[in-house]
This record gives structure tokens, sequence and C-alpha cells, in this order.
């Protein structure tokens, strides 16, 4: 056997163990996340901004959390006043920490919003094995399409 | 013999260390190194497992706004006399269908599950709609969950304006078609708050927790 035909097996073999690994892994890694915090912020200045009739959202009215994963809402008072955030009030700089331990929709009353409502839809830890490579593939292709 | 070792200066007799008994020795030093190795990773661990409160927390917490209204045996009510118990005050109606039954029944078993300290545990309960709860009706209709269940009443005026010092938010009256006019329903807040023994806002518990979840709370908060 020549070395250019031991070369190609050996990139074959590599190629084989590397489809079988990579999504074992990712369906069975456990999930790790630098941050299970999604954070909102008030910036200083949003009372005046509003006072001067500019008209702006803070905060979408649905936020996604997933178990395990980013499963905790950070929300910080940056500005002057006391701000209705979601659903509680905020005083300057105070922050507010709010971890979701169940998965569920949780809807709160918000004045921020049209609708008056902010909706959080906290979905459950990604499952091993299929569930979670879909999700390991799903969060890969958004992070791919953000970049 | 000139004597190197030791030179009592005056005023004091405490013998001047040598080159070898200033340095520990590589067994001392070994010693020392784990000592301190097990203090790092003690420390660590229980910071790692050092138990978190569940619901919303509030950083730095702030000083609850006292408040003074009717209470449910009739006489005046403020907040202000609870400091040194772990308060959990909720807004709503007796007349709600759902959300007030639900919290006032999860925060009744967390008082049980409480057991002897839920003697510090007090529950308040601030109406939205002063126009049908008086303060006789709020009185029975907490009675039904937990006799120690306290209520508070007032005009519409002081009420909004305890909302408004607590971010409470409350509809407008929605009437149904089939009802009479008396039976109107109110879209009101349905978290809690918890106040700690010190009169301080410390967390928010969203509707729907468990009442495991306000036990826990409470206790860490009863510990503090």
């Amino acid at each position: 056997m020549t070395t250019h035909q031991l070369l190609r097996r050996g990139l074959w073999a590599l190629l084989a163990i590397a489809a079988v690994c990579v999504p074992a892994w990712a369906a069975f890694a456990p999930i790790h996340s630098d941050s299970r915090e999604l954070t909102y912020e008030i910036p200083k200045g949003t009372f005046a901004r509003r006072q001067a009739g500019e008209k702006f959202d803070l905060i979408p009215s649905e936020i996604r959390l997933t178990i395990g994963v980013q499963d905790v809402l950070v929300m910080k008072n940056h500005d002057v006043v006391p701000h209705l955030f979601g659903p509680v009030l905020i005083m300057p700089d105070q922050s507010f920490r709010l971890p979701f331990r169940k998965a569920s929709t949780y809807i709160f009353t918000c004045p921020l919003h049209t609708s008056g409502l902010l909706t959080i839809v906290v979905d459950p830890e990604p499952e091993l094995g299929w569930t979670r490579l879909r999700w390991r593939t799903a969060a890969a292709a958004q992070r791919a399409a953000a970049l | 013999m000139k004597s190197t070792s030791t030179r009592a200066s005056s005023g004091t007799s405490r013998p001047r260390a040598s080159a070898s008994e200033a340095l520990p020795s590589p067994a001392g030093l070994s010693r020392a190194l784990l000592v301190s190795l097990l203090l790092v990773v003690g420390l660590a661990a229980q910071a790692a497992s050092a138990p978190e409160l569940r619901g919303g927390v509030f950083e730095p917490p702030r000083a609850a706004p006292d408040f003074s209204l009717k209470g449910t045996n009739g006489a005046e009510f403020k907040l202000s006399s609870y400091r040194g118990k772990v308060v959990a005050l909720a807004f709503g109606y007796t007349h709600c269908p759902s959300v007030c039954p639900t919290t006032l029944a999860f925060l009744a078993e967390a008082r049980r599950k409480l057991a002897a300290a839920g003697a510090d545990f007090q529950v308040v309960y601030v109406t939205v709609d002063p126009e049908r709860d008086t303060a006789q009706q709020l009185k029975g209709f907490l009675a039904s969950f937990d006799p120690t269940f306290v209520g508070a009443t007032g005009t519409p005026q002081q009420l909004a304006g305890v909302r408004k010092d607590y971010g409470i938010t409350v509809s407008d009256k929605i009437f149904v078609e089939t009802l009479p006019k008396s039976s109107y329903f109110l879209d009101h807040s349905s978290f809690i708050y918890l106040i700690d023994r010190g009169g301080r806002i410390r967390e928010m518990m969203p509707y729907g927790v468990s009442a495991d979840d306000m036990e826990h709370d409470v206790k860490m908060l009863l510990a503090k």
C-alpha cells in the first residue's frame, strides 16, 4: 500500500470517527453556558426621553428562556427615577434578578407595552439525545447567523 | 565566650530568634500549605453550595414604604408594626375568581410547612377593591385560608397611593354581560413581596411559585 493510500484511509477513518462522535457529543454532553442571566437595562435618561415624547421599547413583549441554559432574568435601572420594568418597580441603581426553575409561560402585567403584558416563555432543559442534538444544532445555526 | 544567640533589650525579655528558628521547617511549610488549601477549598465549596433565594431578588433592597390603612380587626393597620417578622405582602380582592384564592392557599400551605417558625411569618393582604372589600369582608375571606392572615382596606385614594409605592397595577372594572353590574372583575398584579425583619423589600415571588419555594425563602429570611 502506498503512502498516499494510507493517508486517504486515515483521513476517511478520521471523518468516520468525527461523524459518530460529534453528534454523540451534541446529543449527550452536558450543556454549558457562560452566563445563565439574560440582562435588560434601563439607561440613564430614559425618563427624560419619554417626557420629551419619544416612544421606544426597553424590553420585548416576549422573552424566551431555557432552563439550565439561560434561566435568570436580570433587570437593571440606571435611570434617575423608579421604573416599572416588567412586573416590578425598580428603584434607581437597583437591580432585580428573577430565576426561573420551572418551564412554563409566565404572563405579567407591564405598562411598558401597548398590550399591557409581558410574556416570559421558559422552555424546559433540552433532554438528552435527539432533543439536545436538535437544540444544539439550532443554537449553532443561530450563532452562525448572528456573525 | 561571647553569646551571640540572645540579647535582651531593655524592657523586654523576649529572645531574638535565630535565622533557623524564623524560617518554618519543610514539614511545617507543607502543613501550612495544606491547611490553607483546605481552607480555600472549604470556602469555595461553601460559596458554591450557599443556598440562594428562589424568588426575584432586589439588590440593594429598599425600605418597604410604610402605609396606614384600616385593618381587618377594625383598628388602624400599619405595615411597620410588623417589623421583626418576615412579611408576605399581597394585593388582590375577595371576589377574585382564581389568582387570589390560589395565592392565599399556597401562602397558607407555606405557613403550615414552616410550623413553629411560621409564628414570625405574617401574611398581609391589601385589597384593590375598596368598594366591595370592607374590613369585615376581608376578615371572613382571609380566615377561610388561615386565621393569622391580616388584611387592609382604605379609601380609593389611600389604596392608590399604596399601589403606586409598590408598583402594583389594577385594571378598570371588567363587566360580564350575563352578570349583574355588582359582579365585576379586576385584573391586578399577582406577585407577592417578601419583606425581611428589618422592613426591607428583599424579593418578589411571581404568581405560580410553589409553597416549597415560599417556605424555603421565608426560612432563609427568618434566619438572617
